[in-house]
């Protein structure tokens, strides 16, 4: 690899890799939070019509 | 001359033309938001790895591959950069066939598809521009040209961005949809621009050397490890956009749920 370009190629390399994880971090964290609060709502009893019958259906 | 098939052909016809009649209710069953997080959770990890060992594959070669006779070292962005431009057009394309979903089938799933797509598609393109000028700097002297390529792919990130801002300025995700699916289309006329710019106009970028009539202008040592790299940022996009689909639909249901409380709380 010539040296001069280094600089070049290690930072679109270092430039896409930030960009990525970044997009790959926030998608986490957005399903994470998402996941959670649903969870909370449920647990507060409150669920979706489709779910309660289903629910009862069931039962 | 016998006209009726014996009764294992008929018996078979009868199953083809079942199963052409089944097809409208299995691809009903895809729309049901529910159906699609149990497939979609199926299938999430199982492209996850597949786009890792692909990518980690393609980047040995990239960073393997032998110095360009013109270029030198600094083909190897291209390995990158060729990707990220070739997937910020795909996803508006898939946007676009979504936005149709949203207004000619009204599948429930088609407006969760585009606004999952958006910040993907912008951060895709938004390296695509990086990447190019950072290349463009050592090899045209200088980071940037106000040529038909480039520009016509900087207005492609900016139409990026008002589809971001407009899938998240109303509340309501159903109102912003049809605006949404709207925009898509009419700036899909933009992905044959940006494809055609290099042979329409005379561009500092140079024309395409891989998706040409007559066949790749490239030797095998650098076609292998750009479409090898293409083929794992593909497959990571479409697991990212999977991922943001899933959470799209979560994130309705707990504005739905939430709306439920409000209710039962005020009455």
């Amino acid at each position: 690899m010539q040296n001069e370009y280094f600089a070049f190629i290690s930072a679109a390399y270092g430039v896409s890799a930030l960009s990525l994880l970044g997009l790959a971090l926030w998608l986490f964290l957005d399903a994470r939070g998402r996941q959670r609060e649903l969870k909370a709502l449920e647990a507060r009893g409150i669920r979706r019509r489709s779910d309660a019958s289903a629910r009862g259906t069931a039962a | 001359m016998r006209h009726d098939l014996p009764l294992s052909e008929n018996s078979s016809s009868v199953r083809r033309m079942s199963n052409v009649a089944t097809s409208p209710s299995r691809f009903a069953a895809l729309a049901n938001p529910t159906r699609f997080l149990q497939l979609s959770g199926a299938i999430q990890p199982w492209l996850y790895g597949l786009a890792l060992v692909v990518l980690a594959a393609g980047l040995f070669l990239a960073l393997t591959a032998p110095d360009d006779y013109q270029q030198g070292s600094t083909v190897r962005i291209m390995f990158i950069h060729v990707p990220f431009a070739w997937i910020a057009m795909m996803t508006w394309t898939v946007m676009s066939v979504s936005a149709l979903g949203t207004l000619v089938w009204r599948h429930p799933l088609a407006d969760v598809s585009v606004k999952a797509a958006a910040p993907i598609g912008a951060v895709f393109t938004f390296l695509s521009l990086v990447t190019g000028s950072i290349w463009g700097r050592p090899m045209w002297g200088t980071w940037w040209v106000w040529d038909a390529r480039l520009t016509s792919v900087f207005i492609l990130f900016l139409m990026y961005l008002g589809l971001i801002a407009l899938t998240r300025a109303l509340e309501d995700p159903g109102r912003s949809a049809r605006a949404a699916a709207v925009l898509v289309l009419v700036g899909f006329v933009n992905i044959p621009i940006i494809k055609f710019s290099v042979d329409w106009w005379n561009t500092l970028h140079q024309p395409a050397s891989v998706m040409r009539v007559d066949g790749p202008a490239m030797p095998a040592a650098f076609l292998v490890p750009l479409l090898v790299c293409a083929a794992g940022f593909t497959l990571l996009f479409f697991a990212m956009h999977l991922t943001a689909m899933r959470t799209e639909v979560l994130r309705r249901r707990v504005m739905a749920l939430s709306r439920l409380a409000a209710r039962a709380s005020g009455a």
